[in-house]
């Protein structure tokens, strides 16, 4: 049961992402990649992340495509302001992905995996555990992460603010 | 002890770092002050070592361990044992003395801090010479001490004269560096170190007068000829006196020449297990001796002469040594020192006070004039003329009597050596303190004695020539031999491989030192008569002719080096310069600033500015990096 | 579902993650509009995310997921700031496309 919601989760995101990089109109780009967010929000429900899931919805599909939605729609892209590069790039393009595919998937096969318990305790993507460890192990970075909102937003503010002239 | 012992070249030391680093902002005059009595603190230092150190002991100090590879360890290490103090003591006691001259000698001249700090660096590298307990430390203070040399010769540096004295110095110096490095490297190579105590205790494992021994002994030697100014590398001696009189008094009288003397002597096992070495070096010591005395004959230049006696005088020390009597080398050594140094600051003190005239034909007649200055040379001149019963006398009879005892032929040619010595020894001095003056009325209203920090030394100096004798008494006396007790630990050993001749009587030997006194007692008269009673005066340069001119202008010797060796190297230098380093040099220079640019070239290729590329260029490098993690 | 994990070899998570990380890096490689290309950055982010998760489940160590928590911040952040710069270059030159922007150069 859980191979098979596996293997959809898996298809979808791995066509959404095609999509992605593959269509022209620029609209249904930043929608297939809402699409594949949402399949990886599954994936972690699947390994009992919930409150990552949760979080991954809300952050992600919910403000970051959100963002990008508004600037495709701020800069007016359509189908036509899409020029393609040229044929040889696209293919050395392609070569070039594929090599690093391969070399990823050598590196992933002479290495070996450490054995893991089975089955993994899975209460550990819970909310209280997740929130005790932000809290007490990894404070400061969880504080020092606000501040870096802040300047964040405050570069964003300064990059995109009409000139005045 | 090991801290006074380590004192002794601290404190010239710290005396050259404040002269040099404060000088200019201490007042005019301490300076000179603080580089005396650095070196008379250092004496002090010698004085109470010596009153605790046995004849027989000796000190080592290792301060750290400095060059160590494989099997080979040469510490920065200090040794004083009999022979060191002796030097020690002729290097600070006669040093000091020459401080304090130098303070009234360099009395307003610009360069007075300089001289100082000069004088003590001088001393700190001589004591460092005289300490080492390896050659190599030997060899620091041994360049040190030819690195100040050039540096006092050529301390007047706006004459043009001056700078090529002091270069030919340096020059001639390094040619006789090369054999002692060289011979340094034999030993490090056959004896596996370089401590000088290890290797005379190996030196006599290996077979007599091996061509290894030959070869060391003889290269260490030609170091020696360098420094000590023998035949045939001698001619920067005269060349020297340049430098301030202080400056010849100290390193060309009585301290660096001597260098070469106390390395053979602190090495007498090595050079006794060669005996032609030995023989080399007596005969090279008995030509200088009388070649050196000849051109002093007719020198009219007053340091000239002073310097012409220094290397005839060396010359007879090696004569000594090539005889394989070591204690006799050193105690002329010592006699030496006393009144060479007092003749130099003698002569210094008559420069000063004629305004700087050095030729003996304008002098004459300071008898009155200039007393304490009189007094002091004219006993030296008896010293160095082996007048009876003064410090010179014994030592020169000693080393006559082991002439006599080994080869009458050298005793023979040293004893006309001697005669030379005294005749223009006296010749000097008659023609300068005696008749009438025969310079400008000008300058004789302005004689005057010097002042006491340069009449204090001179006196001291006077005394000690006069009853440094005593130490050396000969056993025909029926008294001890201090000196040759004292130093009986360190030359010991060679003793019995020295084939000394048959011993000398009683009174073959009281015979001789009669023979030789008297003999040096005629020729003072021979020369009083030609110069007081028929009043004979040099003549005028151009007027010279004949032998004397050979002789007046050193047998051309210098003008044979000019053509035969300086000219070609100058042509050869030259070529070098307009053919080989403009067509080869400069060719693979350009050659690789050209590859580097063409290098350059092809990689700014690389920029092309598109961002795609860019991004492109960093994914291939991580799949490249990526490739290479696996693969190793 | 609490032992959905173990039917599911960690392996497949890896290749899963590998094969989005790679059409990441083509989407970046393959298109010239500057928004199209970080939304493939995104997506490189994302797989990374996705990994990092996997194994915090099969090991049971949380430090995975506080980890990728913080690579949301960071992505947010990131974003917010990228999008900001793109605009104002638009304005400037009046389009998106990287190959416009070739000033890098000596």
């Amino acid at each position: 049961m859980s191979q098979l919601l596996f293997f959809t989760l898996s298809a979808m995101t791995i066509l959404s992402a095609l999509v992605v990089v593959f269509t022209r109109k620029p609209m249904y780009s930043v929608l297939s990649l809402i699409v594949c967010f949402f399949t990886i929000a599954g994936h972690y429900i699947l390994l009992n992340a919930q409150f990552l899931a949760i979080t991954h919805v809300i952050v992600y599909a919910g403000a970051i495509m959100v963002l990008f939605l508004f600037t495709v729609m701020l800069l007016n892209l359509n189908a036509d302001s899409d020029v393609p590069k040229s044929g040889k790039l696209r293919i050395a393009a392609t070569i070039t992905a594929g090599m690093l595919f391969i070399t990823l998937l050598a590196s992933i096969k002479s290495t070996t995996l450490g054995e893991f318990a089975f089955p993994p305790a899975s209460d550990k993507g819970l909310v209280q555990h997740v929130g005790q460890q932000l809290f007490t192990d990894y404070l400061l970075p969880f504080e020092i992460s606000s501040i870096l909102f802040l300047s964040a937003m405050i570069g964003a503010v300064v990059l995109a603010k009409k000139e005045k002239h | 002890m090991t801290f006074l012992g380590l004192m002794i070249p601290l404190l010239p030391l710290m005396g050259f770092l404040v002269n040099g680093l404060l000088g200019k902002y201490l007042p005019k005059g301490s300076t000179g002050w603080i580089g005396s009595l650095s070196v008379l603190a250092s004496f002090i230092c010698v004085l109470m070592i010596f009153k605790d150190l046995g004849a027989a002991q000796a000190i080592q100090i290792d301060v750290f361990n400095w060059i160590s590879f494989g099997n080979i360890d040469i510490s920065f290490g200090l040794w004083i044992d009999s022979l060191t103090m002796v030097m020690l003591m002729v290097v600070t006691g006669v040093g000091f003395l020459i401080h304090l001259y130098s303070i009234g000698y360099m009395h307003g001249d610009e360069g007075f801090t300089r001289f100082f700090t000069y004088l003590n660096l001088f001393i700190f590298f001589m004591l460092l010479l005289v300490m080492g307990s390896n050659y190599l430390m030997m060899f620091i203070g041994w360049e040190g001490v030819g690195l100040c040399s050039y540096l006092l010769i050529g301390f007047w540096f706006k004459n043009e004269a001056y700078n090529d004295a002091a270069q030919k110095a340096f020059v001639m110096n390094r040619i006789g560096d090369l054999g002692f490095l060289l011979g340094m490297f034999f030993i490090l190579f056959h004896f596996g170190t370089l401590d000088i105590q290890a290797v005379e205790g190996l030196a006599p494992g290996l077979s007599a007068d091996s061509t290894l021994l030959i070869g060391i002994t003889l290269l260490l030697f030609v170091g020696a000829i360098g420094k000590s100014a023998q035949l045939p590398l001698y001619t920067w001696l005269p060349d020297a006196m340049a430098g301030p009189t202080p400056v010849s008094a100290l390193i060309h009288a009585a301290t660096m020449v001597t260098a070469g003397i106390y390395m053979i002597v602190r090495s007498n096992v090595l050079f006794a297990m060669a005996p032609t070495t030995l023989t080399v070096i007596l005969w090279i010591g008995v030509a200088t001796s009388v070649f050196a005395a000849v051109i002093g004959l007719k020198q009219n230049d007053i340091k000239k002469v002073l310097a012409y006696s220094t290397v005839s005088q060396l010359g007879l020390m090696f004569a000594a040594l090539g005889l394989g009597a070591f204690s006799s080398g050193v105690f002329h050594l010592v006699t030496h020192a006393f009144f060479k140094a007092l003749l130099f600051l003698g002569a210094g003190s008559v420069i000063h006070a004629l305004h700087g005239e050095q030729d003996i034909r304008n002098m004459g007649g300071l008898k009155k004039l200039i007393p304490v200055t009189y007094l002091t040379f004219i006993l030296a001149a008896l010293a160095i003329s082996g007048f009876p019963l003064l410090s010179g006398f014994f030592s020169k009879d000693e080393i006559l009597a082991h002439a006599f005892e080994q080869n009458k032929l050298v005793w023979i040619i040293l004893f006309i050596s001697s005669l030379l010595t005294a005749f223009y020894m006296f010749r000097l001095v008659f023609l300068t303190f005696f008749n009438s003056f025969r310079g400008t009325e000008e300058t004789k209203h302005h004689i005057h004695e010097s002042p006491w920090t340069m009449t204090l030394p001179l006196i001291i100096l006077c005394v000690l020539s006069v009853i440094g004798g005593l130490i050396g008494l000969p056993y025909v006396f029926n008294v001890s031999h201090l000196l040759g007790t004292y130093l009986s630990a360190v030359t010991e050993p060679s003793a019995s491989l020295i084939h000394h001749g048959e011993k000398l009587s009683h009174s073959l030997e009281i015979g001789l030192m009669t023979l030789a006194g008297l003999a040096a007692i005629g020729m003072i008269l021979y020369a009083r008569r030609k110069y007081i009673t028929l009043k004979a005066i040099p003549e005028a340069d151009s007027a010279i002719t004949g032998i004397p001119k050979l002789i007046y202008h050193k047998f051309y010797v210098d003008e044979i080096y000019e053509s035969w060796i300086v000219k070609p190297v100058f042509k050869m230098s030259e070529w070098f310069g307009t053919f080989f380093d403009k067509q080869v040099v400069d060719r693979v220079v350009n050659a690789t600033a050209g590859v580097m640019e063409s290098g350059g070239k092809t990689l700014r290729l690389f920029q092309t500015g598109n961002t795609g590329f860019y991004v492109f260029a960093m994914v291939i490098g991580m799949v490249v990096l990526f490739i290479i993690r696996l693969l190793i | 579902m609490e032992q959905a994990a173990h039917l599911v070899p960690l392996n497949w998570y890896l290749f899963l993650s590998t094969f989005l990380f790679c059409i990441g890096v083509m989407g970046v490689l393959f298109r010239r509009n500057a928004i199209i290309i970080l939304m493939c950055i995104e997506l490189m982010l994302n797989s990374v995310n996705l990994l990092l998760v996997a194994f915090s489940a099969y090991s049971g160590n949380s430090d995975g997921q506080v980890f990728v928590f913080f690579i949301m911040v960071v992505a947010a952040a990131e974003v917010a700031v990228g999008l900001a710069l793109l605009i104002s270059i638009y304005r400037n030159i009046g389009s998106t496309d990287i190959d416009v922007l070739n000033k890098l150069k000596w």
